[in-house]
């Protein structure tokens, strides 16, 4: 088991140096920026199907986790605290070091939270709001459950597009790059930015990133955690009954979901050099869902599969003006004919050569 | 306030309130018959509008409204027979996919059949400045087509349900499932009935509506975030409930314009939502009794 998990980590590293590999010698480097980005939502997703598919709850919301994180650690670089020097509270951070001041283009002095300071400002504000969001939300189930997180995301999107701070319509531009690693010695700094001469190196940071959330996640699933999760998405009276705290299985998994969007908030945010209030609409989280679903909900590399691959050909604009439209279908379609997903479907039609059951 | 501007804004609510009722009756109705939400309720009201402005191209008005309806039904019918009939004891998390699937769909075909831009039905009598004055109190014409067509729908389906052999069925079928089979009633003919009826009501409310608030390919979803709430605050399944809190939606959100941003004004409803479902999600008027016997 731990070694085929191993096995297939290395594959999936092969195959991520092996298409940069092939990007670089055809001169088809321009894919690696939609792989960037499909790398980031990947990791929301996959965050999302433990939430969906081993904790049994759906979530409408996590488009909204993405836009905190996204939002704030673009409003803390971007907005210019000069004016607030006199503040203690900017006083103190500071001194702390957490501000960086420098130069507009106009030349006026500009004073900014530093991109580190952001980031963890913000996956810790989306953490903590989960963790208050998801007490009252996750003791609701079916119906309830999907309005309340519906509703949850909708606010989020309100308050993006009504908010002066979060720049209303517009979303915020000009994020400044995040400055991950200074340069040591001969080595450049490591940063995550549009610059087209960063993209190669924007490319391993992104998925380098997807690694390390997807061990961490599987990881996660064979210890006792995924044991009981597993249990409580099959009957969670029964979880119940033989001494699973299941609310604070579930509270858990929920909050690290929502530090997993945050951090691809975070860091599409700093890549695209912006974010607007569309990242936090319905359709992007009815959107995860249908990945989650199509990947196989309780079927984390699935998942990685299909978030990659269709949000690959949907940022590549293969869709076109039906890019909705198809998401829709997808749901539907993989909840009529194949429930446990696409790719269990698949493999179980073509290896065992028996119908794929009922779901549990 | 003077007195004058409270009554403008009272009625603003009880009209819009009352339309929140019908959908929210929507809702209940599918909920009682499959225990299923249906996502896509929002899409019915959207699709009665925008099928009427259509047809007023070759029609009257009226004839306009009831084709709309009648192809709004056929829709709903369509949508059951094809998705939904056949599937064997689906589970909940199943079928809110499904209808979130559908309501997408169906949201992007209105966008490529009608585009984004925003149209609306005239006025049914007179035009966006008529009024009727109450001494100091204007109130447009429309206000009472929309609080009448949408009594006459609520007043209506309750008779239906009471006193026609069909509308009995259908509560057998919600009442017990089996033992409606066992007495020889077609369950599932009585769900794609509800889709039709649902599917009916939703898009009638819609046309009513439709020069007051205007139609757009997209304006199902925060109609049906509001007509949930409705359902929700009212206890799911009990359209009494329903009605009465539908009002109290609609009137609280008329009055709020008064005191919070009007891009908030979604977030009212929906933050109402969320207190209801943690503090009491068998609704103001629901009891828990019988919320227990539903299956969520």
């Amino acid at each position: 088991m731990r070694d085929s998990k191993l096995l297939k980590i290395a594959l999936l590293i092969a195959l991520v140096i092996g298409i940069q590999a092939v990007t670089t010698v055809t001169g088809t480097q321009y894919y690696l920026t939609q792989l960037t980005m499909s790398a980031y939502y990947a990791l929301l997703v996959i965050g999302l199907a433990v939430v969906m598919g081993y904790a049994g709850q759906i979530s409408l919301g996590h488009a909204g986790f993405f836009a905190i994180g996204g939002y704030l650690s673009a409003a803390l670089t971007t907005h210019n605290l000069v004016g607030l020097q006199a503040n203690p509270v900017i006083h103190g951070l500071g001194n702390l070091g957490m501000l960086v001041s420098g130069q507009d283009i106009y030349g006026e002095q500009l004073l900014v939270v530093t991109p580190w300071a952001a980031c963890i400002f913000a996956v810790l504000m989306a953490a903590i709001i989960a963790l208050v969001i998801g007490i009252p939300v996750l003791k609701l189930k079916g119906h309830y459950l999907a309005m309340a997180t519906l509703g949850f995301g909708i606010i989020i999107y309100r308050i993006g597009l009504a908010t002066e701070y979060f720049g209303e319509a517009d979303g915020i531009s000009e994020v400044p790059g995040f400055t991950l690693l200074p340069a040591i010695g001969s080595f450049g700094p490591i940063s995550v930015s549009g610059d087209f001469g960063l993209r190669v190196e924007n490319y391993y940071v992104a998925w380098g990133l997807l690694v390390i959330g997807l061990w961490l996640l599987l990881n996660l699933i064979d210890s006792r955690v995924g044991r009981a999760l597993r249990a409580i998405h099959g009957s969670e009276e029964a979880a119940e009954a033989i001494g699973i705290n299941t609310a604070g299985f579930k509270l858990k998994v929920f909050v690290l979901s929502a530090v997993y969007a945050a951090f691809a908030g975070v860091f599409l945010t700093h890549y695209n050099g912006g974010i607007g209030p569309s990242e936090a609409s319905v359709m992007k989280s009815v959107r995860y869902v249908a990945l989650v679903a199509v990947g196989g909900m309780a079927n984390v590399w699935g998942t990685l599969i299909m978030g990659v691959g269709l949000t690959f050909l949907s940022l590549r604009g293969v869709f076109g003006s039906y890019d909705d439209a198809v998401f829709g279908a997808i749901l539907i379609v993989v909840m009529l004919f194949a429930p446990d997903g696409i790719l269990s479907m698949n493999v179980k039609a073509l290896f065992a050569g028996r119908r794929t059951t009922d779901e549990h | 306030m003077t007195l004058a501007l409270f009554f403008q804004y009272l009625f603003a609510g009880i009209s819009y309130g009352v339309i929140y009722a019908v959908v929210a009756i929507g809702f209940n109705i599918i909920y009682n018959t499959t225990g299923i939400i249906n996502f896509a309720q929002g899409e019915f009201v959207m699709l009665g509008g925008m099928i009427s402005i259509s047809l007023l191209h070759f029609f009257p008005l009226p004839v306009a409204i009831a084709l709309a309806v009648v192809i709004t039904m056929l829709v709903g019918a369509l949508i059951e027979i094809v998705f939904i009939r056949w599937l064997d004891r689906p589970s909940v998390l199943r079928m809110i996919i499904i209808t979130i699937g559908l309501s997408i769909l169906i949201r992007e075909a209105a966008l490529h059949i009608w585009g984004d831009s925003i149209r609306s039905l005239p006025y049914f009598v007179g035009n966006e400045l008529t009024t009727v004055s109450f001494g100091p109190v204007r109130i447009s014409p429309q206000v009472f087509w929309v609080v009448g067509v949408c009594g006459i729908t609520v007043v209506g389906l309750s008779l239906f349900f009471k006193l026609t052999s069909v509308g009995r069925e259908m509560r057998a079928c919600s009442a017990n499932r089996t033992a409606a089979i066992l007495c020889g009633i077609n369950t599932r003919n009585m769900v794609t009935l509800s889709f039709m009826l649902s599917a009916g009501i939703g898009a009638l409310a819609g046309c009513v509506m439709s020069p007051i608030t205007y139609t757009q390919y997209d304006s199902g979803t925060s109609l049906a975030i509001k007509g949930f709430t409705v359902a929700i605050l009212g206890g799911l399944g009990n359209s009494m409930g329903a009605v009465a809190a539908g009002i109290l939606l609609g009137i609280i959100e008329a009055f709020s314009v008064a005191f919070v941003p009007l891009a908030f004004q979604d977030a009212i409803s929906i933050t109402i939502l969320l207190i209801i479902l943690f503090v009491r999600p068998n609704g103001i008027f629901g009891s828990s009794d019988a919320a227990r016997l539903k299956e969520f």
